[in-house]
């Protein structure tokens, strides 16, 4: 009897030690030196206003081996979309004839450090504007080609193409353009919105319980700064809109339409959220 | 399957180094277990062996299976005692086999 007590004992002692060790999980303190050569900055001083005493990237919160990958700019297999990038920066499409590279010549120049200060303001639509939404635009008045489709033709890659020209440049957005700030702050009215069945914002998980589980995932700060980001689940490269659909998915709410004014606001507020983390596109997570 | 492979073999060595390979392949790795939204077997479609020779002759090779992800990944060592051509072939279910060469300069 002493005995079937003790074992049930150990037992519960056993649960609780696994239970604490997955609930405490904390983000691992190491450094982000890709190739060996190059460190990035994966931890920075909060922006004035930001709840957080220090924003850190996801790359922190990954298994050793998802983290080793992202260190390899070899055996990333996000690399593979930037190599797709290049070659569609190179293509000629459209009724003018042109390619990206026909105007904006080599993008190693050209684009150096654009991805790090997007979203930025466009006056034209009086709307904030990123990455994807600037490619379109030159592709419809410049090259006269079609938009891109959500996620379709070339979008990701492309995308990806352009921000990896700031690899390690860290984030920053200029909120004193335009109307930016408004942006922002509907943002920010998005990210603390309890939203879906499970009843859950943004700051929910990201905020309040990162370095945590939810179930089986580490939960981080959802920091934007390597998107858009080979994702291992998917096997492929997933836009920030994408994963901002699916995230809010996964609170059972109805989610909102990509590149919609939510989702533009909740981009700029994000964004704003991760200054002074270096872009890591094509980042590796889980 | 748009992309070239990519490898990696150090350009230089001296004889009887033993080097480290790596090679990264885009491949879809469609494992014949999934289907489509009208519920039909999507057929498989993987690499299903990588062979790697050094001047004509196997120095690496294995099978691959359904359960590997997409974009496969392999690294492996070799001993490499001349100047030489590394040959890395990937075969498909269809019969393509993706190729890519790289010399290395032994000294």
């Amino acid at each position: 009897m002493n005995k079937r007590l003790h074992n049930v004992g150990l037992l519960t002692a056993v649960a609780i030690g696994f239970t604490a060790l997955f609930v405490h999980a904390e983000p691992v303190d190491e450094k982000l030196v890709i190739d060996g050569e190059l460190e990035m900055t994966t931890r920075a001083a909060s922006p004035e206003g930001h709840p957080l005493p220090e924003v850190m990237s996801g790359w922190h919160y990954r298994t050793p081996e998802t983290r080793a990958m992202e260190a390899d700019s070899f055996q990333n297999p996000g690399m593979l979309g930037i190599e797709q990038g290049e070659a569609i920066w190179n293509t000629v499409e459209g009724s003018e004839g042109k390619s990206c590279a026909s105007c904006h010549d080599d993008a190693a120049v050209s684009m150096k450090g654009v991805g790090a200060a997007y979203p930025k303001w466009d006056a034209d639509s009086g709307k904030p504007i990123n990455i994807e939404g600037r490619i379109d635009k030159c592709r419809v008045e410049n090259m006269g080609a079609e938009a891109y489709k959500f996620d379709k033709g070339g979008q990701k890659p492309l995308t990806a193409y352009i921000k990896h020209q700031s690899f390690g440049m860290p984030v920053s957005v200029d909120l004193s353009q335009g109307e930016m700030q408004s942006w922002w702050d509907k943002g920010k009215e998005t990210y603390y919105l309890r939203t879906g069945q499970l009843n859950l914002s943004c700051a929910s998980c990201h905020e309040q319980n990162n370095g945590k589980y939810i179930r089986a995932d580490h939960l981080s700060q959802g920091n934007v700064n390597g998107f858009p980001t080979y994702r291992l689940k998917q096997n492929n490269l997933i836009s920030l809109h994408n994963r901002f659909r699916g995230c809010i998915r996964d609170t059972r709410a109805e989610f909102p339409g990509a590149f919609s004014d939510t989702l533009m606001g909740l981009e700029v507020y994000t964004t704003w959220r991760g200054t002074g983390l270096s872009v890591e596109t094509p980042a590796v997570r889980q | 399957m748009a992309s070239k492979p990519r490898v990696k073999v150090p350009k230089s060595a001296s004889a009887g180094d033993i080097i480290s390979i790596k090679s990264l392949v885009s491949h879809t790795m469609e494992s014949g277990q999934r289907k489509d939204k009208e519920g039909n077997v999507i057929p498989r479609m993987i690499i299903n062996k990588f062979e790697c020779q050094f001047n004509g002759a196997t120095v690496f090779s294995c099978d691959i299976d359904a359960a590997v992800a997409a974009n496969p990944f392999l690294e492996f060592k070799a001993r490499v005692n001349e100047s030489g051509t590394f040959k890395f072939m990937w075969t498909d279910d269809d019969g393509t086999v993706i190729e890519a060469e790289k010399k290395i300069e032994v000294s």
